[in-house]
């Protein structure tokens, strides 16, 4: 039996720290046990009440926990890491990212391709030209999402892309089919998209209250 | 720690005169290889110390040599870690192996051998471990280099062929030329990394 | 009388050589051995591995050591938790960082359920291989998946987890994930007391398992054993003991020894191990502190893994994993990535001794002492 160690004081560390198995096993027990074969009458016991008990108990204790896939969902959980996307504020060409590619250098199995955008005098833009993901090679770390210091990528929850090819309209994932909104983002992990939302509106607040306009001597 | 090492170092060097140790690191390297033996059965035997459990077996490649380090416990007196050293050169890596006093040195010793090139002799089996049979080279040495898979050599054409694969004459050809010249397929690497 | 020709006691027979393969559903994955029969008993037993290598030590070689943590979960995959806590204690040892209180406290929960998690899924499969065609499987399974949803909750994923950072853990554990770990730990016992009213007193299993595959234990110490396959043979051995790495010397548990050394002790070692565990979880979670989970120093390091380039020198940790004793092995030359990277694996060297205590059995015995020794191919290969 498990015993619990009691709400009163303990005294330390028992001298004796070890337990032999004999002394557990040789424990006196019923006299019709000693019968051959009542030890796997007791086990048939045991997977009879289970069958019976699984039509009419909860899933957690003992009943069916099985959840039949396409028409039941098992409920999603927030915090749950599968493949990357990045964000965008209000509209595609509002993207959080600005290329500065240390999601590219830390990811382990090297699986982002990143490519700042030049305008036409050839001076870098603050904006990813080409932002390729292979989902194939990804392997859900996460290292990407806890190194953007623009919190601009994050980890999905979708996991139903199986596609009938590796590399066009397969797995190499582009800029295009990567990019979901804000909105998405405050559905599927609201504590994080408020956490950081809460933060921008503290940054903002900060800087306002530093732009003030000197206010001349009262009169 | 370090006092534990220490005075295993001067019991070894007051018992055991004729062999030369020096203290690295909190841990003790054994500068003849051929002294392992001894050290390590004196080290079990001993009632003081006796350390009966030999951990783990680990080499390093430091570029001018191979080192094989090894960490030794003591499972009845509940002791801590002995560190032991040996340092081959990287022409000739032969090193005694630890198998007539612990039988659990075997495996830990082919896959040095295997991914280092140590021969530790005295094995019973010292075969490749992870890598099939037939390969070539040693593969975490800092100086290995990477195969690449598309160009093939005549060893991978014969293979092919008695598998009833053809292959065109001019694959065939550099396949010889690079025999002659004694060059593995190496891959290119790039100059400069992306980042 | 005399016509009729003698016949010999025994047919002249010759040994049979037949490859366990690589594909079998009961070697715990691509293991390969290479038998000697002689009808149906075991001559000698050669294991073949290297199926499932996939380089883990070249690839730590150059990528940093926050990114390699990630890699850590795909070696012994069954707990994942476990072989990020020792990467974790090595990296710390090397670069002497220390862990804040109720890091450490969540630590040893994790640990501690993914060593539960780890013994109901060894014996599930090792009665799926004696020929209990799933039921005890599925019934740990249900305990199972119930710890998975803890790990998926708190860290992100429910088998490859890359919870552990160093100097705590990447994030905290909430009073609704306390409460849940909690209800685990309070319905375990009832769980444990039927898996064992099916199982313990079996007389199938007990005929099966008992003197079979004996290990001594001047043996077993003289392989390099470590884990329940030691503690099974009668040495008393548990690196929580013996180190105390972590705040195991807080905790009041007791070490579960076995007598023979045959598989039947393996089975019941580990059943009583998780009873012990059980005890750990219930005084973590009552005495958790509040605390910060993280060490304020390594913040930096996790925005900007390049930076951390811990000093030169070398570095050996070791915990106690479900298995055995996993150890990591870190060289480092001051730069971001490091020199030389060896996991030592509790599953590799475990099977040292698996040709000795096979010779004399059946073929059939052969697979139950391999279930017993609890191998994880991720593990063997690396």
């Amino acid at each position: 039996m498990t015993n619990f160690p009691s709400k009163r004081k303990s005294s330390g560390i028992k001298q004796w720290d070890h337990v032999y198995t004999s002394s557990v096993q040789n424990a006196p027990s019923h006299h019709w046990l000693k019968i051959f074969g009542a030890g796997a009458l007791k086990g048939m016991v045991v997977t009879l009440k289970n069958f019976v008990t699984s039509y009419f108990r909860k899933p957690d204790q003992g009943g069916i926990f099985t959840v039949q896939y396409p028409e039941e969902r098992y409920p999603e959980i927030e915090n749950y890491r599968n493949l990357p996307f990045l964000v965008y504020d209000g509209s595609p060409d509002k993207v959080r990212c600005v290329a500065c590619g240390i999601c590219e250098r830390e990811c382990p199995p090297k699986c982002i391709y990143i490519t700042m955008e030049t305008d036409v005098a050839g001076k870098p833009v603050r904006k990813p030209a080409v932002f390729d993901i292979d989902y194939a090679v990804c392997m859900n770390c996460g290292i990407c999402e806890e190194v953007c210091p623009f919190d601009s990528i994050f980890m999905d929850h979708v996991f139903e892309i199986a596609s009938p090819r590796r590399i066009d309209t397969g797995m190499i994932r582009h800029q295009e089919d990567l990019l979901k909104s804000s909105e998405y983002l405050q559905k599927i992990r609201p504590k994080t998209a408020t956490m950081i939302d809460e933060k921008k509106r503290a940054a903002e607040e900060k800087k306002k209250a530093v732009v003030k306009p000197p206010q001349g001597p009262t009169v | 720690m370090t006092s534990f090492i220490e005075e295993i170092r001067k019991e070894l060097s007051e018992r055991l005169p004729n062999i030369k140790l020096r203290l690295v690191r909190a841990s003790i390297l054994i500068e003849n290889p051929k002294d392992l033996t001894q050290v390590v059965f004196y080290l079990k035997e001993n009632p003081r110390f006796l350390l009966d459990y030999l951990s783990s077996i680990t080499a390093v490649d430091y570029l001018d040599y191979l080192e094989s380090v090894y960490h030794l416990y003591s499972m009845e007196k509940k002791q801590g870690p002995v560190v032991l050293r040996v340092r081959v050169s990287k022409t000739d890596t032969t090193i005694p192996s630890l198998i007539p006093i612990y039988h659990g040195a075997e495996l830990q010793e082919r896959e040095a051998y295997d991914t280092f090139g140590i021969i530790y002799e005295g094995h019973p089996n010292l075969k490749r471990l992870f890598m099939w049979d037939g390969f070539e080279g040693y593969p975490l040495r800092k100086d290995y280099e990477q195969e690449d898979s598309e160009i093939l050599e005549t060893a991978d054409i014969e293979w092919l062929e008695s598998k009833g694969i053809g292959i065109t004459n001019e694959v065939k050809e550099k396949a010889k030329q690079m025999k002659m010249e004694n060059k593995r397929a190496a891959a290119q690497k790039p100059e400069k990394p992306r980042n | 009388m005399e016509n009729m020709t003698q016949v010999e006691n025994r047919h002249p027979s010759e040994t049979l050589e037949i490859n366990f393969g690589p594909q079998h559903p009961s070697t715990h994955g691509v293991f390969r051995m290479q038998m000697l029969l002689d009808g149906e008993k075991i001559c000698s037993l050669k294991p073949v591995l290297g199926y499932l290598h996939r380089n883990h030590e070249q690839i730590a070689e150059n990528i940093t050591y926050a990114a390699s943590m990630a890699y850590t979960d795909r070696l012994d995959y069954l707990n994942a938790m476990t072989n990020n806590f020792a990467y974790a204690i090595a990296v710390e040892k090397l670069a002497g960082i220390e862990v804040p209180e109720r890091a450490e406290y969540i630590r040893v929960i994790m640990a501690e359920l993914a060593r539960l998690v780890n013994h109901i899924t060894v014996i599930g499969f090792l009665l799926n291989d004696m020929g209990a065609f799933f039921t005890p499987l599925l019934y740990a399974f249900r305990e199972r998946e119930k710890i998975l949803d803890i790990f998926e909750e708190v860290s992100g994923s429910r088998m490859m987890c890359n919870y552990f950072r160093f100097g705590g853990v990447k994030r905290d554990l909430t009073t609704e994930n306390l409460t849940a770990i909690m209800q685990i730990v309070r319905r375990f016992p009832a769980f444990l007391e039927e898996f064992e009213a099916l199982l313990t007193k079996n007389e199938i299993l007990c005929m099966r398992c008992q003197n079979v595959g004996i290990l001594p234990a001047n043996l077993a110490v003289n392989s390099s054993i470590t884990g329940p396959v030691l503690r099974a043979s009668g040495v008393n051995y548990d690196i929580r003991k013996v180190d105390g790495y972590s705040i195991y010397k807080r905790f009041d548990f007791r070490i579960p020894l076995g007598e023979k050394g045959d598989v039947y002790d393996r089975y019941f070692v580990r059943i009583l191990e998780m009873r012990e565990s059980l005890k750990i979880l219930y005084q973590a979670l009552n005495k958790i502190p509040q605390g910060e989970f993280l060490n304020k120093k390594t913040l930096p390091f996790l925005k900007m893994p390049r930076n951390f380039k811990p000093a030169v020198g070398e570095a050996y940790g070791r915990i106690e994993s479900p298995k055995g004793e996993l150890g990591f092995y870190l060289v480092s030359d001051g730069t971001p990535q490091p020199w030389r990277y060896h996991v030592r694996a509790p599953s590799l060297i475990n099977l040292t001794v698996l040709e000795d205590i096979c010779i004399g059995q059946k073929v059939a015995d052969a697979i139950i002492i391999l279930g017993s020794i609890d191998i994880v191919l991720g593990e063997t290969d690396r």
